[in-house]
């Protein structure tokens, strides 16, 4: 893959440039279409640009060896979060199941065996994503997944800008130098993971490993992120990668 | 439904007023949730701005403001605001809502609300007026109380006499004489079985024809001259009331009032398996208390009185646990307390002799009110006749009242911590003398004449000349009234003790916005109710003692403003039920009841029923100080400063932010 997010963190990708051109070279209609809508503008106000949180479950880390069990998408601005308007899908992954992704994010054997390959809600999915942020917790892993998941079934990958939450706590908790000579010191770094990244909001805690929950819970985590570190003018060029 | 909208679900399920909501209506309104994070510090409603949801506390709490900047509430998790503001009609904020910690609000849209309130009469009458809310919440109390949810099974605990119609009236009345029945029930054989017969245990059809009752022995025997031998069928009702014995104990009352009725034969199916009589309804009603009244009456020791206490406290506890409301059970305890004032009294008379001169032993405070709880220790004091000379009749009733009250102390009334017995001289005098410290009391207040006027203006006779102590009410019914400053400085002294503002998680929050780890009712509740209540009974010449008695003397008078009087009753009512609970329950876990209750063991609905009674009497605090001002004119020469102070007279204090 020739784009590395990640790998030089001072380029800053021009997310709007890209897509114009994916949207000129792709073939596939629902990508064309997908791309075509663009995304924001980068200097629009973060609290009045349209979000949507997106939480995968998988089989495993790699996005080349497993596969994606469960998606949740939550749509959302910096304002309201409406539940209601959240979708979840339980899929059959191609490969198989193991016990351990069982015990860890609760989707079964038999829940997946009746359950829609990725192919069939493509159509659904794109729609909802096109023409928002998208919001993840761990950028990594929602990223590679979804475009290995496209490039299967579709012949073309699927990248976009995303606001990774996690990225934003470890910007905040990582990187000042006082938490550098913590690590330096022996000292436990402090935890970027949902939920813990939850607490130091003070947000509920919630039953976590569930696509569709843990969408919504990256949703607040927004929120509660915006209102702490940054502001609702704050441009999302400065936020997403 | 999906998943984070059953966790949304779920957690409002705990929490009033959706805890009773049917399951459609819940899932409805969590289905319909908008979720937004707001910071510490930051406002979430500013005044006059248009709302339109309902807002749920799903994690943090937020504080709301009067408009002079006063705290009004401060509310957490699983509380809802907006309510009252999304009910009036244009819809606008009135308090200012901010967030002292990082708030995970749930929003319920504005449709959704009215719905909700459409449909659910439950919901609608919580999240309408403070006052209302209270009303409803006493209101359901007493309905369900024995009566409503007691079925007339229960009642009945013999079998009721029954004969043919050919007996005559003499073996009926023998019959009823032996069974010790004040009725019997006229049955006879039948062919056919009907929807009207039932079997008996010869496997034979009965029939239940009539009733004769001891009343109809005067009225349909011998006022009529029928002879000893007619047979009863000639004489019976045959106008039948009867009830089911599944029928609750209140409609069973209400179809004796309406058929103007005392026996009700009560069926199972169509069998007859007893009679309730009027007398099984009161007694009932009066949770046994009065057999205990019956035993105090034939102890002939002090030392067999106080092994009765126990029994009292089995009785109240058995009281509260068959729902009776505060009225019930306060008035149940007085009577108890002043059978074992008077048969002490009589005791002490047989022990000492008879009383050289008349007296009157009068009960004050709490047991005068009729409202003494299980913990009220004495009050009391002894008014002597006239004729009484303390060279020759002081040693007598120094020892009887050193009788009573040790008697009392010893029967579970405590000795009074501040002296008010009989067993203080100062309070064991003749009558004239009584009229000169009330008199003087009213005329020239001063702190402590206050805190007497506070206590001895609620009194009552127990034992001997009672229309002694009926000249000292008839004294303060006419006198208080055209008292001014006595009137407006017990006015100020009944704001002393003001209630808190609520409750906040485990804590209870003062009007300062302090937190308390536990709050005493009495002192911060039914007191300061009782004390301003008080003031108005004394202002319009109310002789009444009670304090529901005294709401209704000045209800009549237009004193205060209409429905002032009954929000006050409900406050009353629902603060002294938590306290009488409170107790019931200490005492069932084996601890000494108190007024102390922890906000730990107050559920949700009760907490905000306590705000909305705290509010009531809060208002009616600040009501006080308008309506009873201190005549400039005659304050320097007849007050004395009070020494409670003043500053809860001065300015109300303000919220701290």
């Amino acid at each position: 893959m020739s784009w590395r997010w990640g790998a030089n963190k001072k380029a800053e990708p021009n997310w709007p440039d890209y897509l114009a051109s994916r949207a000129q070279r792709v073939r596939e209609p629902r990508l064309a279409s997908f791309y075509a809508q663009g995304t924001l503008d980068p200097d629009t106000p973060i609290g009045e640009a349209p979000l949507v949180a997106m939480d995968f479950e998988t089989t495993g880390l790699d996005g080349s060896r497993h596969d994606i069990v469960s998606v949740g998408v939550m749509p959302f601005t910096l304002g309201r979060i409406r539940p209601a308007d959240g979708r979840y899908w339980v899929l059959s992954p191609r490969r198989q199941l193991s016990d351990e992704s069982v015990a860890f994010h609760h989707i079964t054997h038999a829940e997946v065996a009746d359950a829609p390959d990725f192919a069939a809600i493509i159509d659904e999915l794109l729609p909802i994503l096109a023409g928002r942020l998208v919001v993840v917790h761990y950028r990594q892993l929602e990223r590679t997944f979804l475009d290995a998941a496209i490039r299967e079934r579709l012949g073309e990958g699927l990248l976009m800008p995303m606001i990774d939450t996690m990225s934003l706590e470890a910007r905040i908790h990582r990187q000042p130098w006082w938490a550098r000579l913590r690590r330096w010191a022996g000292r436990p770094m402090a935890s970027i993971r949902l939920h813990e990244s939850r607490q130091r909001y003070h947000l509920p805690a919630y039953t976590g490993h569930h696509a569709l929950v843990d969408s919504l819970a990256t949703a607040e985590l927004l929120q509660a992120q915006i209102l702490y570190h940054y502001d609702w003018q704050t441009p999302v060029s400065a936020l997403w990668r | 439904m999906n998943v984070e909208q059953l966790d949304i679900r779920g957690h409002m399920a705990q929490f009033a007023p959706f805890d009773n909501l049917p399951d459609a209506l819940l899932d409805r309104i969590a289905g319909e949730v908008e979720i937004r994070y707001f910071q510490a510090g930051s406002e979430l409603l500013v005044k006059d701005q248009p709302i339109d949801s309902l807002w749920y506390i799903r994690s943090g709490a937020v504080e709301m403001y009067q408009r002079s900047g006063r705290l009004f509430n401060r509310l957490s998790e699983g509380d809802i605001f907006g309510y009252s503001d999304l009910l009036r009609s244009n819809r606008r904020v009135r308090y200012p809502v901010g967030a002292i910690e990082d708030t995970l609000i749930y929003f319920i849209p504005g449709d959704v609300f009215e719905a909700v309130c459409e449909e659910d009469d439950d919901f609608a009458e919580f999240v309408e007026t403070g006052g209302q809310r209270l009303k409803v919440t006493v209101e359901q109390q007493r309905d369900d109380s024995g009566l409503m949810t007691t079925r007339v099974r229960k009642l009945i605990n013999r079998q009721p006499q029954m004969v043919e119609a050919t007996t005559t009236l003499q073996q009926a009345a023998q019959q009823m004489r032996d069974a010790n029945a004040t009725c019997v029930l006229v049955i006879d054989v039948t062919e056919t079985q009907s929807a009207y017969t039932f079997t008996g245990p010869d496997g034979r059809h009965w029939k239940l024809n009539g009733i004769l009752t001891d009343r109809d022995f005067c009225t349909r025997v011998l006022a009529e001259g029928k002879s000893p031998q007619t047979p009863v069928g000639d004489v019976m009702s045959r106008k039948l009331i009867v009830t089911q014995s599944d029928e609750s104990v209140y409609e069973a009352m209400l179809s004796m009032l309406r058929n103007q009725v005392h026996h009700l034969p009560v069926l199972y199916r169509r069998q007859p398996i007893g009679v309730l009589h009027l007398s099984d309804i009161v007694r009932h009603e009066t949770h046994s208390s009065l057999f205990l009244v019956n035993n105090v009456f034939v102890q002939n020791s002090a030392e067999q009185l106080a092994k009765l206490a126990p029994e009292v406290r089995t009785g109240f506890v058995r009281m509260v646990a068959d729902g009776a409301n505060s009225e019930m059970v306060c008035r149940a305890l007085a009577t108890i307390g002043r059978a074992f004032t008077q048969r002490l009294l009589e005791l002490a008379e047989s022990e000492l002799g008879p009383a050289p001169v008349p007296y009157c032993f009068m009960v004050l405070g709490s047991m005068a009110r009729e409202e003494p709880t299980i913990n009220a220790d004495q009050d009391n004091a002894l008014v002597l006749d006239d004729d009484y000379d303390p060279d020759r009749h002081g040693e007598y009733f120094e020892a009887l009242a050193k009788f009573v009250c040790d008697g009392l102390d010893a029967c579970g009334y405590p000795y009074c911590k501040g002296d008010v017995m009989a067993t203080n001289s100062r309070w064991r005098q003749p009558l004239h003398v009584w009229k000169r410290y009330f008199t003087e009391w009213m005329e020239e207040p001063n702190g402590e004449r206050l805190l007497h006027s506070s206590i001895f203006f609620d009194l009552a006779p127990v034992h001997g000349e009672a229309p002694m102590v009926e000249s000292l009410q008839d004294l303060i019914a006419e006198l208080a009234p055209q008292r001014p400053v006595f009137l407006a400085a017990l006015a100020r002294n009944a704001r002393n003790r003001t209630p808190p503002l609520g409750f906040f998680r485990q804590f209870v929050m003062d009007q300062d916005g302090e937190h308390r780890k536990s709050i005493n009712l009495k002192r911060r509740g039914t007191a300061p109710l009782t004390d301003l209540v008080r003031v108005h009974a004394l202002a319009c010449g109310s002789k009444a003692q009670n304090t529901f008695t005294r709401l209704d003397d000045i209800a009549e008078t237009k004193l205060l403003a209409d429905g002032v009087t009954d929000r006050l009753r409900y406050a009353f009512e629902f603060m002294s039920m938590v306290r009488i609970r409170h107790q019931a329950e200490a005492i069932e876990q084996g601890v000494e009841p108190d007024n102390s209750v922890d906000p730990e063991n107050i559920g949700s609905r009760e907490r905000h029923n306590l705000k909305d009674a705290f509010e009531a009497i809060s208002n009616a605090q600040k009501f006080l100080s308008f309506r009873y001002i201190m005549p400039t004119r005659q304050s320097s020469s007849k007050t004395e400063p009070d020494r409670s102070g003043s500053p809860q007279g001065g300015a109300p204090r303000r919220g701290g932010r």
